[in-house]
C-alpha cells in the first residue's frame, strides 16, 4: 500500500487527465461545430452538398482513429512540416486536436442525423409552407427539434471522444494518461496491476457523470408528440 | 429441438476452446531444461533492427544471435528454439508467468527489476546517446538546449531527458521508427536511446548513410539475460556468455548487426565480465 501510495509522488496522475480533458474539450467543441455542418449537408436539397457530407463520414468514420493521429504527426507535421504553434509541444497538442474533431465530426453528424430522423416530416412542410428557405427552416424549426432528440447519442459520441483521447499517444502528446501509464509501468512494473486499475478507475469518473447526465437530459428534453 | 441443436454446439465450442487452452499450457509446462526433443522459449523484441527484429518468421540481430549460442551451449538446437515477443512493458510478467524461459531483450539489470526477476550476464553494457543527421554538429547532449529530440513514450531513456536536461524539446512517440521518420523530414534534430539500438536503426538500408551515432554516451546499460527468480540457468548462461566473448562470435556477432552503421562500441566497458550469479 505505501508502495503504491509513493506512486503519486513521483507520477503527477491528476495532471495527465487534465491533458485528456483539455484534448476532449477542444475536440468537442470542433467536432460539434464541424459535425453540425456535416449534417446539415446531409441533409440539405443540394445532391453535391448531400455527397461531400456522406463521403466525409465514411471516410473518417471508417478509418482508425490511431492511423489518423499518427498521419498527424508523421504526414501534418513531419513530412509537410505544418506548425500550429511555434512551441513544439503546443503544435503537436493542436494537431492531435484536429485529428480528434475530424474524426468525431463524423459520429457527431450521424448522431445528428438521427435526431433530425425523430423529427415529423410535416414540421419541414410546414416551415416550407410558411415561406423559410432551407437554412431558415433547419435553423428554427428542424434542428431545435433535432438536437433534443440527439442528446443520448451525442453524450455517447462525448464518452467515446474522451476515452479516445488516449490515442493522442500516438499523435505525440505522451504527457496525457496512457502515456503516463506506460511511463509508470517501465519504471515500476511490479504494479502493473495497481497502476491499471487507477486508470481504469479515473476514466470511470470522467465518463460515469456524462452518462447519467445525458439520460437525465435527454429524457427532459425530449420532445413530447 | 432447435434449443437444444445450440446448446449441443455451444457446449462442443466451449471444450474446444478449453481443450485448446489446455494443450497450449501443457506445452508450456513441460519445460523440463536441457532434454533433448524439447523447446526453449526465448523472449526478444520483434520491432528492433540491429537487435532483435522480426523478418517475417526468421529473426536477426545481436540480441537473437547471442540467444542462439547461450541456448546452443545451454544443449538446445536452433530448431528447438521458440521466439516470443517480449516488449519492454511486459518482460516481468512473462518471466514470472513463466511463459518464456529467458529474454534477451535489451533488458537493463537494475535493482528494481532484480526485486523480481533473476538476471545472467550481462553481455553488453550499452550507454544512452544521440542519433543524429551525418551533417548535424550535435555531439553530446549538451548541444540539445532548445533543440526538438525524440524518444519513446515512457521509456528510461525519456525519462533520464526530462530529469537532466529540461531544456530539451521532448517529444515522445510510440516506436523508435516513428521518430526516424520525423528526423527524416527534419522536424526532429536528434533521437535518444541506447547507442546499440541507434546503431541498429542507422544501419537499416532505409536509412543507411542518412544518420550517425554520437558516440558520446551518458548512461551505463548492462545488458542482461532476464531469467525467471530462483532459475538454476544462471550460472551456465554466464559461461557460455564468457566462451563466446572468448571465441570470437561476440565481437562478429557486434560487427555483423550494425554494419553501415559507423559504430563503434564502448570499448572500455565492453567485452563485460558477467557479474556472479546471486
Amino acid at each position: 500500500m505505501e508502495n503504491y501510495l509513493s506512486l503519486f509522488e513521483t507520477y503527477n496522475v491528476p495532471a495527465a487527465f487534465w491533458v485528456n480533458i483539455q484534448l476532449s474539450f477542444w475536440a468537442a467543441i470542433w467536432a460539434l461545430a464541424i459535425g453540425t455542418v456535416l449534417a446539415l449537408f446531409r441533409i440539405s436539397p443540394i445532391p453535391s452538398l448531400q455527397l461531400f457530407g456522406a463521403a466525409y463520414v465514411n471516410v473518417f468514420r471508417n478509418t482508425p482513429l490511431t492511423i489518423i493521429l499518427a498521419f498527424g504527426f508523421l504526414g501534418l507535421f513531419s513530412v509537410m512540416q505544418i506548425s500550429l504553434a511555434s512551441d513544439l509541444n503546443a503544435s503537436l497538442f493542436r494537431i492531435a486536436i484536429v485529428g480528434l474533431s475530424l474524426y468525431h465530426a463524423a459520429f457527431v453528424c450521424e448522431a445528428i442525423r438521427s435526431g433530425v430522423n425523430t423529427v415529423p416530416l410535416g414540421q419541414a412542410e410546414a416551415a416550407r409552407a410558411i415561406g423559410l428557405s432551407f437554412l431558415p427552416a433547419a435553423r428554427l424549426i428542424i434542428l431545435p427539434q433535432a438536437f433534443r432528440g440527439a442528446i443520448a447519442p451525442l453524450g455517447n459520441v462525448l464518452i467515446a471522444l474522451i476515452k479516445n483521447s488516449t490515442v493522442a499517444a500516438a499523435g505525440s502528446v505522451a504527457t496525457e494518461s496512457s502515456g503516463l501509464m506506460k511511463t509508470m509501468i517501465e519504471f515500476r512494473s511490479d504494479l502493473v496491476i495497481p497502476i491499471f486499475l487507477t486508470f481504469a478507475l479515473g476514466f470511470v469518473i470522467l465518463v460515469i457523470p456524462i452518462g447519467l447526465l445525458t439520460t437525465w437530459a435527454s429524457r427532459k428534453l425530449a420532445v413530447a408528440r | 429441438m432447435r434449443t437444444t441443436r445450440y446448446a449441443a454446439a455451444a457446449v462442443a465450442a466451449l471444450a474446444a476452446l478449453t481443450l485448446s487452452a489446455c494443450g497450449g499450457g501443457d506445452s508450456g509446462e513441460s519445460e523440463g531444461g536441457d532434454a533433448g526433443g524439447e523447446t526453449v522459449r526465448i523472449g526478444i523484441k520483434f520491432d528492433q533492427p540491429g537487435l532483435g527484429y522480426d523478418e517475417g518468421g526468421s529473426y536477426s540481430g545481436f540480441d537473437v544471435d547471442v540467444a542462439k549460442y547461450v541456448a546452443g551451449e545451454l544443449g538446445f538446437t536452433e530448431e528447438q528454439i521458440e521466439f516470443v515477443e517480449a516488449p519492454s512493458a511486459n518482460r516481468e510478467n512473462l518471466l514470472s508467468n513463466n511463459q518464456v524461459d529467458m529474454i534477451f531483450a535489451t533488458y537493463s539489470i537494475t535493482d528494481t527489476r532484480k526485486e523480481t526477476v533473476d538476471f545472467a550476464g550481462p553481455y553488453f553494457v550499452a550507454g544512452q546517446d544521440l542519433l543524429v543527421p551525418t551533417d548535424s554538429d550535435i555531439t553530446g547532449p549538451e548541444d540539445l538546449e532548445g533543440k526538438n529530440l525524440c524518444s519513446v513514450t515512457g521509456s528510461t531513456s525519456a525519462q533520464k531527458i526530462k530529469d537532466q536536461y529540461p531544456g530539451v524539446q521532448l517529444v515522445e512517440q510510440p516506436g523508435y521508427a516513428e521518430c526516424v521518420t520525423a528526423m527524416g523530414g527534419g522536424q526532429i534534430d536528434a533521437v535518444t536511446t541506447d547507442d546499440i539500438i541507434l546503431a541498429g536503426l542507422a544501419a537499416q538500408d532505409a536509412n543507411a548513410g542518412k544518420f550517425k551515432v554520437v558516440g558520446n554516451t551518458f548512461s551505463e546499460e548492462n545488458y542482461g539475460v532476464g531469467l525467471p527468480k530462483g532459475s538454476d540457468k544462471c550460472e551456465d548462461i554466464n559461461a557460455a556468455i564468457t566462451k563466446m566473448i572468448d571465441d570470437g562470435a561476440w565481437e562478429e556477432a557486434i560487427t555483423k548487426n550494425t554494419e553501415g552503421a559507423d559504430y563503434t562500441y564502448n570499448a572500455e566497458l565492453n567485452p563485460p565480465t558477467p557479474a556472479p550469479c546471486a
